[in-house]
């Protein structure tokens, strides 16, 4: 059965001609030492066309994406839906990073004459297609980074004009979400991997984090030819105590209520990994069922062993046709700390203004490597820059790039970009001040007093690793150690962000124009009524009334028809 | 169209042969202009029409209504990946077949296609096993529920908002093969398809295969042959019968006769006038139920341009230009729509007078009060005084 369909592979390889595609997908299951577990899955589509207008043929590359990326001459497009903050210090670093809320990042063709329409109409059209709310995206959160988002696909482009970056930390990730981007994957749900993500237990988790990205890649190691690369990426991390009830034990029908059943039949490579560098021995944990492949893999600077089962062969089901892994613990491990670490608060009291500090943790004992601080802030925090200080261990550490871009009123928000050596083993702090601008009625949102969003900041670094890098990239590697080109051999690229920040705006009370009517038509009508009442009263003598006990009786009296007193 | 004819006398002379031949002549005329039903099915959406018959009905109701651009869309279904290995050659099919008419058919309006494949694609309706047939089948009366599940997955064009023909081939799986259409006297139907108006169509291609997975080669020539057909009738080339003696020739390798694409120009055109003169009047009505709305001279000019090009295109029409006529009536309709849709003609952005009185009362209303009391008193005083000097005099 597996000869059978490496023939068949191997002919449709020779003979598909002008539009081949081929799909992988990949698990990968890394324990974390907090007792959590993170899964990642990774579906790859490759796709070898050129664009004719008005014509396309799509065989496994979904059809909406096609037509987006071809009317809107996308080159690159970076999208993700994240609930959740990635705890750097408690699980280490992720395979694929993303901030908390919606993040979108384009880089257009050069052919395009109008980026800025392209990129509304873009943002409209894909928010329709992944029904979230990305059409609040416009000029007062988009920016063009200069260095921090350069091309992870081929290409020599430089020219930022074609680059649009947009965040929105607002924006909350459910099924509605999850159900658009299960659909362009060619299995759909009903096959493979994609099985195994319900929605009822992917959202009852700590960190939840669905990716699309799209790139022109290298056929071969010749790079003769350009494919587009599709990967669909979803990294989930269960929490010990919510999902697992506090015992330290994981299978795949903890985590996901699901066993795999089969491969995706479109697939050439279906696989699973599990982390299993710190239990050479067995001796942390127990894997069942076991396998027999082992694969060293490089990734994020180190050198990880991983299990692998391979769904294609029939042969991993074993005997009751389905695939259920489960680890248990046995003993308690410490983990190693990792390289670059971000945090980010607001300081200070009142309404009027406040402070931005913005923390890099390098954590290597030697080695002082340079990041890029990208830092996003919407206008109505207007930013002195002028109070900007860099400092590491309590001297000041001039940054040797820095380009700032400032704001405009209701048009576009701050960029500031700054290139910042990290002496080793020590905290960088970066601090700002800034004044609450006061919005007009109409701009608050219906909830004002829960606070207005701020994106979180990016740090991109290019960071020492202590194992030698592999940068030929078209070598059989599985596709979580491959998303980020790697150009040299001794550092790998990261990506960390910063928490979103919560900020509180001077808030009016809207209640204030009911108010304001009430009290005017009280006044006027008062002070008008009483002023011509005594202007047009004509008076009259009167005998003085009686007292209140001859009133009473009075009225007694005439209930009862008897003359008054 | 040819007819089956009568000999001929050897030997008359041109006026008999003419006076000979006008009755047929003029019955050949009489089916390939413009016909009753071309009209109802041109203003049904815009006119209340009464149909003598369900049929009638139908007809009218299956072909697109008139719009810039199509999008046409081919769609595979392969619901068993497992045991079907699913090869189409659509590209080259497309090319051969499709792409003749619609380029015959690009002055009637901007056509693009595309395909693709649906893997796990199912039909909405579980197919009931006849022993007599020995094979499953689907009813006429459910094939209503058929499409519902399965649009979900199609997906209209995310780039463009032009109505979308759908094309599906739906393979079935090797647990309900073979699969055929019944309809409603239960014969199976021919070319095993079925098309929804409005919507597009859907065939059944059953495969033989004993020994799972079986590697397959659509043949593209029968599952295009219907599809044409169908694509024909959603575009609203209506097919008359010749009358009796006459054969109808083939129309060549677009697919699509002369006489037919002058026909559909004709009913396009109509029904662009007809649309386009109802935007323009309820933009009239509009104006009468709003008194203090603010027109644009924009949107002025772009009203008198439409009417401009209606009476252009009624006049060619006319003549007998129908592509002038289709291109003027065109404009139209884009001119009309591009006034009434104008984000300045928002109904809600003008104060209906009764949000006026509510402001002003409460500052008013208290003003007025102590006036009238004061007012309903020395009506009451003077009244009083009159009455005194009456009884004065007295």
């Amino acid at each position: 059965m597996a000869t059978h369909r490496c023939n068949i592979f191997m002919l449709a390889f020779v003979l598909c001609g002008l539009t081949c595609v081929f799909v992988r997908e990949e698990l990968v299951i890394r324990p974390l030492h907090s007792g959590d577990i993170y899964a990642s899955f990774q579906f790859r589509t490759l796709w070898d066309t050129d664009f004719l207008r008005g014509i396309s043929h799509y065989r496994l590359f979904p059809k909406s994406l096609g037509q987006v990326i071809s009317k809107f001459s996308v080159r690159e497009l970076h999208i993700s839906f994240t609930q959740g903050y990635w705890r750097t210090m408690q699980w280490g670093q992720p395979f694929l990073p993303s901030p908390p809320g919606a993040e979108l990042w384009v880089w257009f063709q050069d052919t395009v004459t109008d980026v800025d329409g392209a990129w509304k109409e873009l943002t409209n059209v894909l928010s329709g297609i992944f029904c979230a709310s990305l059409n609040f995206i416009d000029s007062t959160n988009t920016v063009q980074p200069s260095a921090s988002f350069k091309p992870l696909g081929l290409g020599n482009v430089t020219d930022q004009r074609f680059l649009r970056y947009a965040v929105l930390p607002r924006e909350i990730v459910c099924t509605e979400n999850l159900t658009p981007w299960k659909k362009l994957l060619p299995c759909g749900s009903k096959a493979g991997l994609a099985v195994l993500m319900k929605s009822e237990k992917l959202f009852h988790s700590s960190f939840h984090s669905q990716a699309l990205h799209f790139r022109p890649v290298c056929q071969d190691w010749k790079c003769k030819s350009t494919v587009l690369e599709l990967r669909q990426t979803l990294n989930v991390v269960f929490d010990l105590h919510t999902s697992g009830q506090g015992k330290r034990e994981w299978s795949l029908f903890k985590m996901f209520s699901r066993t795999l059943t089969e491969a995706c039949p479109l697939a050439s490579s279906s696989k699973v990994y599990v982390d299993v560098t710190d239990n050479p021995q067995g001796e942390l944990f127990e894997l069942s069922p076991t396998t027999p492949l082992l694969s060293q893999v490089v990734v994020l600077g180190d050198r990880r062993t991983y299990s692998v089962y391979d769904l294609t062969n029939q042969a991993t089901f074993g005997q009751t046709r389905s695939l259920n892994m489960l680890l248990r613990w046995r003993a308690a491990e410490n983990m190693l700390r990792p390289l670059l670490h971000g945090e980010r608060y607001v300081a200070g009291y009142g309404l009027q203004t406040g402070e931005i500090h913005t923390l890099m943790y390098n954590n290597h004992p030697y080695r002082a490597f340079p990041v890029l601080l990208l830092d996003t802030v919407p206008w109505y925090l207007r930013l002195y820059i002028h109070t900007l200080t860099v400092t590491s261990k309590g001297r000041d550490n001039k940054p040797s790039y820095i380009h700032y871009q400032p704001s405009k009123d209701r048009l576009r928000p701050h960029l500031l970009e700054m290139l910042v050596q990290l002496p080793p083993n020590s905290v960088t702090e970066v601090t700002v001040q800034f004044e609450r601008a006061l919005l007009k009625w109409t701009e608050y949102t219906p909830d004002p007093n829960h606070g207005f969003y701020v994106g979180s900041s990016v740090i991109s670094a290019l960071v020492p690793s202590v194992v030698a890098m592999d940068t030929n990239s078209t070598r059989e590697c599985p596709l979580f150690s491959s998303f980020f080109p790697c150009k040299e051999e001794s550092s790998y690229f990261m990506r960390v962000y910063t928490e979103p920040l919560l900020v509180n705006l001077p808030t009016p009370d809207f209640s204030m124009p009911y108010n304001v009517i009430c009290l005017t038509c009280t006044v006027v009508a008062v002070g008008y009524g009483s002023l011509y009442n005594l202007l047009t009263r004509t008076f009259q003598v009167e005998e003085p009334s009686p007292g209140l006990a001859k009133r009473l009786a009075n009225i007694i009296r005439r209930l009862r028809g008897v003359p008054l007193l | 169209m040819l007819r089956a004819g009568r000999p001929m006398r050897v030997g008359v002379g041109l006026k008999e042969v003419l006076a000979h031949l006008e009755a047929q002549v003029q019955q050949v005329l009489q089916v390939m202009s413009f016909s009753h039903s071309d009209i109802t099915a041109a203003l049904s959406d815009r006119v209340r029409l009464d149909y003598s018959s369900r049929e009638g009905l139908a007809d009218s109701m299956r072909a697109f209504k008139s719009s810039p651009g199509y999008e046409v869309t081919f769609s595979l279904l392969n619901p068993d990946p497992q045991s079907h290995h699913l090869h189409w050659d659509i590209e080259a099919a497309v090319q051969s077949y499709i792409q003749p008419l619609l380029s015959k058919l690009a002055p009637v309006a901007d056509f693009s296609l595309d395909s693709q494949i649906l893997y796990y694609a199912v039909l909405g309706v579980n197919p009931r096993y006849d022993p007599s047939l020995n094979a499953y089948t689907l009813n006429a009366d459910s094939l209503s529920h058929v499409i519902n599940p399965v649009e979900a997955r199609l997906g209209s064009s995310a780039a463009s908002s032009n109505p979308v023909l759908n094309f599906l081939l739906y393979v079935p799986d090797a647990r309900h093969s073979p699969l055929y259409i019944t309809d409603h006297r239960k014969n199976t139907v021919v070319s095993n398809a079925f098309s929804s108006p409005r919507w597009g169509g859907i065939m059944v291609y059953n495969v033989n295969g004993t020994e799972l997975p079986v590697d397959i080669n659509i043949d593209m020539t029968r599952v295009m042959g219907v599809f044409l057909a169908q694509l024909r009738l959603m575009l609203g080339v209506q097919s008359s019968a010749p009358p009796p003696g006459f054969l109808v020739g083939p129309c060549g390798p677009a697919g699509l006769a002369d006489w037919e694409l002058d026909r559909l120009l004709w009913s396009r055109s109509v029904e662009n006038v007809a649309t386009a003169t109802t935007t323009i009047t309820s933009l009239a009505q509009l104006l009468d139920q709003i008194g203090n709305i603010v027109i644009n001279d924009n949107i002025a000019e772009q009203v008198s341009a439409a009417v401009a090009s209606l009476q252009l295109a009624v006049g060619q029409l006319e003549v007998g230009n129908l592509g002038l006529a289709l291109q003027y009536s065109k404009e139209a309709i884009l001119q009309s729509e591009r006034a009434f849709f104008d984000p300045s003609l928002l109904h809600l952005l003008y104060f209906p007078d009764d949000q006026k009185f509510a402001i002003y009362i409460p500052l008013f209303l208290p003003m007025c009060v102590p006036i009238l009391l004061s007012l309903l008193k020395m009506a009451a005083e003077a009244r009083q005084r009159r009455r005194e000097r009456q009884d004065k005099k007295d």
